[in-house]
C-alpha cells in the first residue's frame, strides 16, 4: 500500500468515524415509556427557589413543557389550570417554562391564572434532556419517577387531558389519595 | 436678564457632561441589526438574524427595549446570557473543550492540503512516466544537423 493509499483510507475512516460518532451522539438513549424521566434542578417561576421534578416523587405528574410565545400553549393552560385544580389531590400539574423570557412568562402565568408549580428552564437544556421536539409537550410520570406517557403537541380539549392522565385516577393510581377514585 | 442667560448656559454645559453618560454608560450604544449577527434564536439553532420565529420576535423585543434604555453591546449579551443562557451566543466560550470548533476545520485544511500535494506529486511522476522517448537523429542526419547548427547557430 503506497502513501497516497494509506492517507486517503485514514480521511474516509476517519470521516466515516465522524459519521458514526454523530449519529450516535443524535439517537442518545431515548426517552420510552417506563424510562426514568430525566430529573435537573430549575429556578422556579416565580423566581427565587429551586425546584425539580424529584420535589414530586411519590406522586403521580403530569408536566406540561410550554413558553409564552407558544401559540398552543395559550389554548391549552386553561384546562391544564382547571385540571390541575379538580385533580390536584391525585395528580400535580408540573409547569416547565423553556427557552422564555421570564418576564414573557411571568405575564403569562398571571394572564391565565395559573396556580400550579413552575419551572424556569431558560437555555432548553431540560426540554433537551426530555427529548422534546418543540411545544408544548406533556409528561405523565408515575409516583416512581418513570414515563408513562408522553403528548407531543397541545391537548385538543379538556377531556383529553383528563383521558392523558386516566393511569393517575384510576383508583389504584392515586398514591395520594389511598386509592379513592 | 443675565441671571437667565447664565442658568442656561450652565443647563447647556451640564447636558454636555452629563448626556454622554446616560447614553453610553458601558462602551458605544448598541444596534440591532449587530446583535442579531451576534446572538442565537433560543429554539431555531440559528443565529437570530436569520429566524422570524415567534421566540425570535420576543427576543428582538427585548433587545429593542434594552437599546432603548441606552444598555451597550455587552450589556444587553449579559442580560440574553441571564435569560436564555450562554447557549445564545453565537460564539463559542474559551474552554477546552470548544478547541475543537477551531481544530477541526483546521485540521480538515491541513488533511485536505496534504491530500492535494499528494495528487499533484503522483500526477506529475506519471506524467513522467508516461513522456515518450525520443531518439535523437542518427548516421548522415546527426553529420547534417550538426552541420546546419554551425551554419546558423550563434
Amino acid at each position: 500500500m503506497n502513501l497516497k493509499t494509506t492517507v486517503v483510507t485514514v480521511l474516509v475512516l476517519g470521516l466515516l468515524g465522524f459519521l458514526a460518532w454523530g449519529l450516535a451522539d443524535s439517537q442518545g438513549e431515548g426517552l420510552e415509556p417506563g424510562g426514568e424521566v430525566p430529573v435537573e434542578t430549575l429556578e422556579t417561576l416565580p423566581p427565587g427557589g429551586k425546584g425539580s421534578l424529584a420535589d414530586y416523587r411519590g406522586q403521580w405528574v403530569l408536566m406540561n413543557v410550554w413558553a409564552s410565545w407558544c401559540i398552543p400553549c395559550r389554548d391549552e393552560s386553561p384546562a391544564l389550570e382547571r385540571f390541575g385544580r379538580r385533580h390536584g389531590d391525585r395528580v400535580t400539574v408540573l409547569g416547565v417554562d423553556t427557552r422564555d423570557l421570564s418576564t414573557d412568562a411571568l405575564g403569562f402565568i398571571e394572564e391565565f391564572g395559573l396556580t400550579y408549580p413552575q419551572l424556569r428552564d431558560p437555555d432548553g437544556s431540560y426540554a433537551d434532556a426530555l427529548e422534546t421536539t418543540g411545544v408544548p409537550e406533556s409528561f405523565l410520570i408515575s409516583p416512581s419517577g418513570q414515563l408513562i406517557r408522553r403528548l407531543r403537541g397541545p391537548f385538543a380539549s379538556a377531556p383529553e387531558i383528563t383521558r392523558f392522565s386516566a393511569p393517575a385516577l384510576r383508583p389504584a393510581g392515586g398514591v395520594r389519595s389511598g386509592g379513592a377514585g | 436678564m443675565r441671571t437667565a442667560f447664565a442658568a442656561l448656559l450652565a443647563s447647556i454645559s451640564l447636558l454636555t457632561v452629563v448626556e454622554p453618560a446616560v447614553a453610553e454608560p458601558n462602551g458605544p450604544r448598541a444596534n440591532l441589526p449587530q446583535l442579531e449577527e451576534e446572538v442565537m434564536c433560543p429554539v431555531c439553532g440559528t443565529l437570530l438574524g436569520l429566524s422570524r420565529a415567534p421566540a425570535a420576535e420576543r427576543q428582538r423585543a427585548f433587545i429593542r427595549g434594552l437599546i432603548r434604555k441606552g444598555r451597550s453591546e455587552d450589556q444587553i449579551k449579559a442580560a440574553l446570557v441571564a435569560e436564555y443562557g450562554p447557549q445564545v451566543l453565537a460564539l463559542p466560550e474559551d474552554e477546552d473543550t470548544d478547541v475543537f470548533v477551531y481544530l477541526v476545520p483546521l485540521l480538515g485544511l491541513i488533511g485536505g492540503a496534504i491530500l492535494v500535494l499528494i495528487a499533484a506529486i503522483s500526477w506529475r511522476r506519471k506524467a513522467e512516466r508516461e513522456l515518450p522517448e525520443v531518439e535523437g537523429p542518427s548516421g548522415p542526419e546527426a553529420e547534417r544537423l550538426d552541420r546546419d547548427l554551425d551554419r546558423f547557430g550563434p
